[in-house]
């Protein structure tokens, strides 16, 4: 659609640029003050230049962090996305069925955090979880607060359970907007299931996918709440991620220095790849002529 | 896999069919999967703290709802739905009344900086809430606000108000331009046009954006908790301490769960053609 140029609309925008100022840009000011200085307390600080910002680069339990992170957002991704498109496939085109799938789907989706935790935690116990006691009559020596491989597995099921349906959602809404022209070309051709998969509903999901791997991957980049419900980060720090040993280091230790430089690295990754889709979706945008 | 079975015209689905599709097995195998620990969530809140330490049973064998009537009956667990409620309202109003203008501006014009502050509106929807935490208890501390409501309500705008933005905007996109400037013609001030004519069109779209602003609002937990103690203390932070401090009541706990599960649940069917449209900040 022609948009019209006209530099009044910023006073449209204004109320959301003044709010979001004040809810982002000032605390991350705070942050990036903090991270040039020290203090040794009574609000008296120092100049210290980038000296946080080398601690945190060369911090054994930082690199831990980060590569524990960048594990966990690599499996999660390899086994949502695949998943989520297989079950889109799946559901039925429309009718009551499908709204029957649609709601059931999505119901993970609407579960505060924290409660998602709560479930997964009682869900692995040995004692009274469904899934530990199952484990466990199996005789398997199921322990997902001592064992870091099982804290990982019921992680990772854990995520796989509460955001696979929206990768699905996603993969579904791009499926229903192909045109049936499509399929009826493939028929004429005697094209294979799996090259009307492969040359047409591939590469019209393009768009859809690309968002739900940027959000499963933003997402899963910042998860604090569910594991911190269920293993705590632990045991030991097997599964402290990112946002977790920050929020340790911030609010746990009040290492005020090291935890903005972090912070502010930690948000510099976030922004390159925020950066990296949006112009990607703008040339899908404009290639589609949209 | 599934892929066998498939046909490519809209079929309609006859249920005598001679034998089982891959596809529909898939299907249900997935959904139970989903089912099966809300399900045991529900379970557990049936049964008393003796039933639940005492044996394993796949039902409720003296099913009760003394676990929800704790909760309802006792200040220090129903004010937290309270809390969380009035928040999260007052987070959806806040969002929506600065994000309708903005989105419309964002899609009827162009103005210098648009697409930068559209994408810097992104980037606050990606922070991650970690990064905030310290900054915003801090911040509303220093200003006295700190464990209202409307610390909590502000500081969740932080990625409600870009959330709100995007879904709206592209919402926006598909309302044809001709209907503004025909209405302009016919004489209607901007704000009236907005009101009157614009914000019907869209009203699905509000609904949608509305219905994100609270859900993102409602499952927050790090921010909503460090900026709360007592009296603005939201039930997932009621749950959570819960946890840790009066040895474990798991009958109580899970009816906390439930309740919490009851307001998604009551809206999702109206939204159900939409959830993929607002997860996906309007881009689908």
């Amino acid at each position: 659609m022609d948009k019209i140029e006209n530099n009044k609309a910023w006073f449209l925008v204004l109320p959301v640029l003044l709010l979001v100022a004040f809810s982002a840009v000032i605390p991350l000011m705070t942050v990036v003050n903090y991270s040039v200085q020290d203090t040794f307390g009574n609000n008296v600080f120092f100049w210290e230049g980038l000296g946080w910002f080398k601690e945190v680069l060369t911090s054994s339990r930082v690199h831990g962090a980060l590569g524990r992170q960048l594990a966990f957002s690599a499996i999660i991704l390899a086994i949502q996305i695949p998943l989520g498109i297989a079950i889109a496939l799946c559901m039925p085109k429309r009718g009551f069925w499908a709204s029957v799938c649609l709601v059931l789907m999505s119901l993970p989706l609407l579960i505060p955090w924290n409660v998602v935790g709560t479930i997964w935690q009682i869900l692995g116990r040995t004692d009274i979880g469904l899934l530990g006691y199952t484990l466990d009559q199996l005789g398997i020596s199921w322990n997902y607060a001592r064992n870091p491989v099982h804290a990982w597995i019921i992680v990772v099921v854990m995520d796989v359970w509460h955001w696979t349906s929206l990768v699905a959602l996603l993969a579904y809404a791009g499926l229903q907007s192909i045109p049936q022209a499509y399929y009826q070309a493939a028929k004429i051709d005697q094209a294979s299931r799996w090259k009307v998969f492969r040359y047409i509903e591939l590469p019209k999901m393009q768009g859809v996918l690309l968002i739900a791997i940027l959000l499963r991957f933003m997402d899963s980049f910042m998860i604090y709440t569910e594991p911190f419900v269920v293993t705590g980060g632990g045991p030991g720090s097997a599964t402290s991620f990112l946002s977790i040993d920050l929020v340790k280091m911030a609010l746990g230790q009040f290492d005020l220095g090291p935890a903005a430089a972090f912070s502010i690295m930690y948000f510099l990754i976030i922004l390159l790849v925020s950066w990296v889709f949006y112009t990607v979706m703008t040339n899908i945008d404009k290639a589609e002529g949209k | 896999m599934t892929v066998a079975t498939q046909t490519y015209a809209p079929r309609t689905r006859t249920f005598a069919l001679p034998r089982i599709k891959v596809s529909t097995a898939t299907l249900v195998l997935y959904i139970a999967f989903m089912l099966v620990p809300i399900y045991w969530l529900l379970n557990m809140s049936l049964k008393t703290n003796q039933e639940i330490l005492g044996g394993f049973a796949l039902w409720p064998q003296n099913p009760t709802l003394n676990n929800y009537l704790v909760i309802l009956t006792d200040a220090s667990w129903y004010m937290g739905y309270v809390n969380s409620i009035t928040y999260v309202v007052m987070n959806t109003v806040l969002s929506l009344a600065v994000a309708l203008p903005a989105a419309y501006a964002f899609s009827r014009y162009r103005f210098l900086g648009d697409k930068h502050l559209f994408f810097w509106l992104l980037t606050n929807r990606m922070a991650p809430p970690a990064v905030f935490a310290l900054p915003f208890f801090q911040l509303y501390s220093s200003v006295g606000l700190f464990d209202t409501h409307i610390a909590v309500a502000l500081a969740h705008t932080l990625f409600n108000v870009p959330l709100a933005v995007w879904i709206l905007e592209g919402f926006m996109r598909g309302v044809p331009k001709e209907i503004d400037e025909t209405a302009y013609i016919d004489g209607y001030s901007f704000p009236r046009f907005f009101v009157k004519i614009f914000m019907p069109l869209i009203a699905s779209g509000i609904g949608v954006a509305a219905f994100f602003c609270f859900m993102f609002s409602w499952v927050e937990l790090l921010l909503s908790r460090t900026l709360t103690a007592v009296n603005a203390q939201p039930i997932a932070s009621v749950m959570t301490r819960t946890v840790s401090a009066s040895g474990l009541d798991w009958g109580v706990l899970s009816a906390a769960g439930v309740l919490t599960i009851i307001p998604g649940a009551l809206v999702i069917y109206f939204v159900r053609n939409y959830i993929a449209k607002g997860f996906a900040l309007g881009r689908v």
